[in-house]
């Protein structure tokens, strides 16, 4: 059986992890608020993107001009942009965007796909460094800050990968945010882009276009990419401060637990222990009176 | 003049602007195009330079640093990579940055950077130009 001391110094050690835990729980919940401010920030002007975007896409007939939205015939070669988190103690948020790549490239592999990675994200890095799959290129840190200019760096090389015909398709995996106990990884298809569906009565504009309609398209199409992958990024962001909340309040209740059971021996201990000096006391006292 | 435009400016870091004005003049890609109640609609691609607008005597001014306009019964929507109203600009860092572009433009060998350095001398100066109105 453990020593009264023994348990004493378990139960200290278990509070002090629990106030490291309390604290992070903290420090994510103060920082899942700042990534949520700047999500809803950007979203304003996503959202009046993908509105452009589909009514200059509704008045294109001929999809082959523009080679962003043309689907190879083939396709041999997939590029994935995998998006995690940089640091881990989130739950099995890291690990579920990990397997569902993994997921992907078996069943791109069984199609007869190659796929190739590029990482946004520490812990992918690590996970993909030892594994039998191409990778790309390493991003790290852009969840920190989540910047525009990181999403353009990577958006313009997934286009020349398309353009070069290096990569037939392009996809992105990232962690779609529902809400604050609930993350989904999800996989979008980038390149080509897909046409959006345009709702009924919303072509009834006729537009003055300048320069000129299929300038105007070329040169919106790789911003349209950009945007997605910054949301993407923001999601994610947002995602993992959630994910990392959630696990740090699991935890911290899981020690409190602990701290009750073991405080609970530690009195039964320390009562038996007390029981059998007693007794010890009393046997001696009797056998002197004899 | 009873007729208003809704003015919306939106960059990817935040929404700048909101807004019902009588007119907005905005740096198209082919020159400066002026809108008014009523506009058929616009699509357009803008450069890096200055938007106006009046909203009954008073008038004011944002930098635009390139992006996209959109003009949709009496609604103006602007999609820019980066906006700054007047008071927001930092005018000394403006004439920092615009020395800076033109040292660059003088001393650039190949054509990349000559035209970075001009996109961001096209930047400072038209955050200086509209620091000027205020």
């Amino acid at each position: 059986m453990a020593t009264l001391r023994d348990i004493k110094r378990k139960i200290e050690a278990v509070r002090k992890t629990s106030q490291i835990t309390k604290a992070m729980n903290m420090v994510a919940a103060s920082k899942l608020r700042g990534a949520q401010q700047n999500m809803e920030k950007f979203h304003p002007y996503a959202q009046k993107f993908r509105e452009f975007i589909g009514r200059l896409a509704a008045g294109v007939e001929d999809t082959s001009v523009y080679s962003l939205l043309t689907p190879k015939e083939t396709v041999k070669n997939v590029e994935l942009l995998l998006v995690t988190a940089d640091r881990g103690l989130c739950g099995s948020f890291n690990t579920n965007l990990l397997v569902g790549a993994e997921r992907f490239i078996k069943a791109k592999k069984a199609e007869g796909v190659e796929v190739s990675l590029i990482n946004a994200g520490r812990k992918a890095r690590d996970y993909f460094r030892r594994r039998p799959v191409k990778v790309r290129e390493n991003h790290m840190g852009l969840l920190n800050k989540v910047a525009y200019e990181d999403a353009r760096r990577i958006g313009s090389s997934l286009i020349e990968l398309f353009e070069t015909g290096e990569a037939d398709e392009v996809y992105i995996l990232y962690s779609h945010f529902i809400n604050i106990a609930k993350q989904q990884p999800s996989i979008v298809r980038l390149l080509p882009i897909a046409p959006t569906e345009q709702k009924e009565g919303e072509k009834a504009f006729e537009y003055l276009f300048e320069p000129s309609h299929e300038a105007l398209l070329t040169d919106l199409l790789p911003n349209y990419i950009y945007v997605q992958v910054l949301e993407s990024l923001y999601q994610t962001s947002v995602g993992e401060h959630a994910a990392r909340m959630a696990a740090m309040e699991n935890a911290t209740s899981n020690c409190k637990e602990l701290v009750r059971t073991l405080t609970l021996t530690y009195n039964k201990a320390r009562q038996a222990g007390i029981t059998k000096e007693l007794m010890d006391i009393v046997g001696g006292a009797e056998a002197l009176r004899k | 003049m009873a007729e208003k435009i809704l003015l919306e400016i939106v960059t990817p870091e935040r929404k700048v602007l909101s807004e019902e004005v009588d007119i907005v003049v905005a740096p198209g890609e082919l020159g400066e195009f002026g809108v008014l109640p009523g506009h058929i609609p616009f699509l357009c691609k803008l450069k890096i330079g200055e938007l106006r607008f009046r909203s009954g005597a008073t008038s004011q001014h944002v930098a635009i640093m390139g992006g996209y306009a959109e003009v949709l019964k009496n609604t103006v929507t602007i999609l820019a990579t980066a906006a700054e109203a007047a008071t927001e600009i930092d005018v000394i860092r403006a004439k920092a940055a615009r020395e800076r572009a033109e040292k660059r433009l003088s001393d650039s060998r190949d054509k990349l950077e000559f035209t970075r350095a001009q996109a961001a001398l096209h930047r400072a100066i038209a955050r200086l130009k509209v620091a000027e109105r205020q």
